[in-house]
């Protein structure tokens, strides 16, 4: 099974908005939360030019690139058409108000 | 009285194209029909490539649909190749014995694969990359096999291995040049894009020539053998070493040709009866193979077939982007330079970046990026309109931005173009068409824009400025009046106007009582109305309403700019550029204590700075940050004396 690490307490992550997370082997990983409370991790890089994807706007399951208003699918990493690309999305999830993400 | 007849052989970009500006100037003019060999509506040939890499697929790049050509009026023979060209009783004759007369022929039969004479080049499993059927032979392989070979390490050999090897195959490109892209690329940057489809698990043989194709026990292609003697297993072979354009038929019906179909400035072909457009013709001794110059001259066709005689083709300069995700490459006009050229170069290998521009007699006239290719289309522009580059010469390679000193963020780049920019290269649409459209059809999406104008309908790379273009000319919270009755976005069918009333009369100061009371369609509204919403609750109730942090553009809510990096400028206020010792100090400071690693005094004062307050996890020993705005950012009025 996999191998949960604890990231940060729920509340430490504004709605609709993000955390990142310095995690050695995979540089920095964005974790966003949804309006309800839903919480996805992703590489913290836009599959356009890089932006930092933790410093957009979260709206429904998507967020919107600060750089060029990219959208990327929260749960899938992809870029919404017609923007082609995607982002590693890593596995998260919320126990007893802990966020934690697969080892 | 019948209408006169206009036959096209060939289904394509470049033909179906000019039937689309032919009919955009006189729709009623002709009884046209189309022959294409291909059994499929014109689709977007440039896209196979994300189609291969699995990012797209083949019902997303169809161009026309079938309905297209019904609601047009006209005749659409598909998978229907076309053998003769009768000149004399002006008609033409399919394979099946199909035939058509004509008053007008316009021949856009496009180019194949050349494919290398060598033994062996027609084994199964050895294919070129040109159409719909191509690659679906090689997504199938990538299911059954495991050696792929690339011959030819051009853009279209780079797309294929980068698509095959997405598709979990082995991939090795072979490459008869000293470095890839030679003609896109000078070394530099050549080695640099090398080094990063390495990364990506391709391989690559250089200066490498094939002798033979070696056939297995299956019967299928299983090796590639070298000049040199070594071997190396391929049980799929993709030539990519070059296209050769397709003009036998017009030439068995006597129609002057020269390695290509000839044709004059306004694409007419020895007889005055036929046009020809596309790869399949020479243009003033050049044949071209990239869509934007082959669009230029669909337009100049459909002027003459519709007997305006206005305009001419003179040629294009073209410019390439490899489209392989994540990896930023621009080359445009003469990249090389040479003979009584300049060169500035800037390069940043550590940082991934490449940048030479080619100068000659104070203008640009050709230039490589790797890494940054935001400034790419301006570049182009530069040297497109030949435009004297002495008085920015020392800022250019810098970019637009440094240039022109405006501002940071891609926004300001949208709105500070010039009408005559351009910034769809495929299809060769201007600023000045977008904003026109938009405002004139109160476009909104850049959907609506794309129909409209096909702006970034081709390869797509320009959708973000397209985008800004559309931000910067309607606005976000900032609506000019003839959009009033436009809904703010996707999100709501409420105008700008009538949301600020909403707010106003039924005294809303949140956000989700905005979108409860006007119905919004989503749960928490998107990048383009929540700033608008969140702005308009702040101004008109400022003690009541509570800003929302995650409803701004993060330069709002750091006060400082975000960069192409991730990085941020500030701009501390000094005004007239005076400031005191102890402000300077103060300024200083704030740099040194945030690892500021560099302090610009330009004209203005900029100083880039990236801040990260890390906490960490005492469970997991993981560091995170929290997001730059929720921690005391430098800010501009910090520093305000
Ligand atoms: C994988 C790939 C990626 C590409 N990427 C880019 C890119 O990023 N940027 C760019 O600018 N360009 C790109 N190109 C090149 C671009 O697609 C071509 O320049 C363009 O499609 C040429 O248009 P055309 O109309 O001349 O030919 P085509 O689009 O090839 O159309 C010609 C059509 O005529 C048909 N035909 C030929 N002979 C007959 C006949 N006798 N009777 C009936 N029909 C006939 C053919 O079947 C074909 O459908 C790419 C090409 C490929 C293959
Ligand atoms: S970097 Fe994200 S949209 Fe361009």
């Amino acid at each position: 099974m996999s191998n949960w690490k604890l990231i940060c307490k729920l509340e430490d992550i504004p709605q609709l908005g993000s955390r990142v997370v310095h995690w050695p082997e995979r540089g920095k990983v964005a974790v966003f939360r949804s309006s309800d409370d839903e919480v996805f991790a992703m590489h913290d890089k836009c599959p356009h030019k890089g932006g930092p994807l933790s410093q957009g706007i979260v709206h429904g399951k998507r967020v919107t690139c600060p750089l060029h208003g990219w959208n990327i699918g929260l749960d899938d990493g992809k870029a919404v058409a017609p923007d082609v690309g995607g982002c590693k999305t890593f596995e998260v999830k919320v126990e007893n108000g802990e966020v934690f993400m697969a080892a | 009285m019948s209408k006169p007849r206009l036959v096209l052989i060939g289904n394509g970009m470049a033909g179906v194209r000019t039937v689309e500006e032919l009919l955009k100037i006189k729709p009623d003019h002709y009884d046209i029909t189309i022959f294409g060999a291909e059994p499929h509506p014109n689709y977007n040939r440039i896209l196979l490539s994300p189609v291969l890499a699995g990012e797209m697929t083949i019902s997303e790049i169809v161009l026309n649909e079938l309905e297209w050509y019904k609601e047009k009026g006209i005749k659409l023979h598909t998978g229907k190749q076309i053998k003769t060209i009768d000149r004399a009783k002006r008609k033409v004759i399919a394979e099946d014995g199909t035939e058509e007369e004509y008053d007008r022929l316009l021949i856009a039969t496009g180019s194949t694969p050349f494919m290398l004479p060598i033994p062996g080049n027609d084994l199964p499993g050895v294919i070129g990359y040109r159409d719909i059927k191509d690659t679906d032979e090689m997504i199938e392989a990538a299911k059954l096999h495991k050696h792929a070979v690339v011959i030819g390490g051009g853009l279209l050999g780079l797309e294929a291995a980068n698509g095959l090897k997405l598709r979990g195959m082995d991939v090795t490109v072979v490459h008869l040049g000293p470095w890839l892209l030679e003609r896109q690329l000078d070394e530099v940057a050549a080695k640099m894009l090398q080094k990063s489809l390495e990364d990506k698990g391709l391989k690559f043989l250089l200066q490498k020539q094939t002798e033979m194709l070696v056939q297995g026990e299956s019967g299928r292609v299983a090796a590639v053998r070298f000049k040199d003697g070594m071997t190396i297993p391929a049980d799929l072979v993709v030539m990519a070493a070059g296209i050769r354009p397709n003009y036998a038929l017009a030439e068995s019906s006597g129609i002057y040709c020269n390695r290509g179909i000839v044709v004059n400035d306004t694409m007419q072909t020895y007889d005055p009866k036929v046009y020809a457009v596309g790869e399949c013709v020479t243009h003033r001794g050049i044949a071209y193979g990239l869509v934007a110059p082959l669009f230029e001259q669909a337009k100049v066709a459909a002027n003459h077939l519709a007997g305006y005689g206005i305009g001419r083709y003179t040629g294009s300069v073209t410019s390439t982007k490899l489209k392989v995700t994540g990896i930023d490459l621009f080359s445009a006009g003469d990249y090389m330079g040479g003979e009584g050229t300049e060169e500035i170069v800037l390069n940043d290998p550590y940082g991934g970046v490449y940048k030479k521009l080619v100068i000659k007699d104070n203008k640009l006239v050709g230039g490589v990026m790797y890494g940054d290719t935001a400034d790419g289309p301006w570049y182009f522009q530069l040297l497109k309109d030949g435009r004297d580059i002495h008085d920015i010469r020392d800022q250019l390679i810098f970019g637009q931005s440094l240039v022109g000193d405006v501002g940071h963020a891609g926004n300001s780049k949208a709105a500070s173009m010039p009408d005559s920019a351009e910034v769809c290269g495929c299809n060769g649409i201007t600023k000045g068409v977008i904003v026109q459209a938009i405002k004139a059809k109160g476009l909104f999406t850049l959907d609506e824009v794309k129909k409209h104008t096909k702006a970034a309908s081709s390869c797509g790379s320009c959708a973000g400025l397209v985008e800004q273009i559309l931000a910067s000319t309607i606005g976000g919270a900032y609506t000019p009046a003839a959009s009033d009755k436009k809904p703010v976005c996707g999100c709501t069918e409420q105008s700008h106007k009538a949301v600020r009333e909403a707010i106003l009369n039924q005294h809303l100061i949140t956000k989700e009582a905005v979108f409860k009371a006007l119905e919004w369609k989503t749960p928490n509204g998107c990048d383009k109305c929540r700033p608008a919403v969140n702005y308009y609750l702040i101004s008109t109730w400022p003690h009541e309403a509570k800003d929302d942090p995650q409803s701004r553009f993060i330069n709002e809510r750091s006060h400082a700019n975000i960069q192409k990096d991730g990085t941020y400028s500030v701009v501390p206020r000094m005004w007239g550029g005076l400031t005191t010792p102890n402000e300077l100090r103060a300024i200083a400071d704030a740099a040194e204590k945030y690892n500021v690693p560099t302090v610009k005094s330009p004209a203005a004062s900029v100083s880039t700075c990236s801040v990260s307050r890390r906490k960490t996890c005492p469970a997991s020993g993981l560091t995170s940050t929290r997001p730059a705005w929720s921690q005391a950012m430098p800010t501009a009025s910090r520093f305000a004396p």
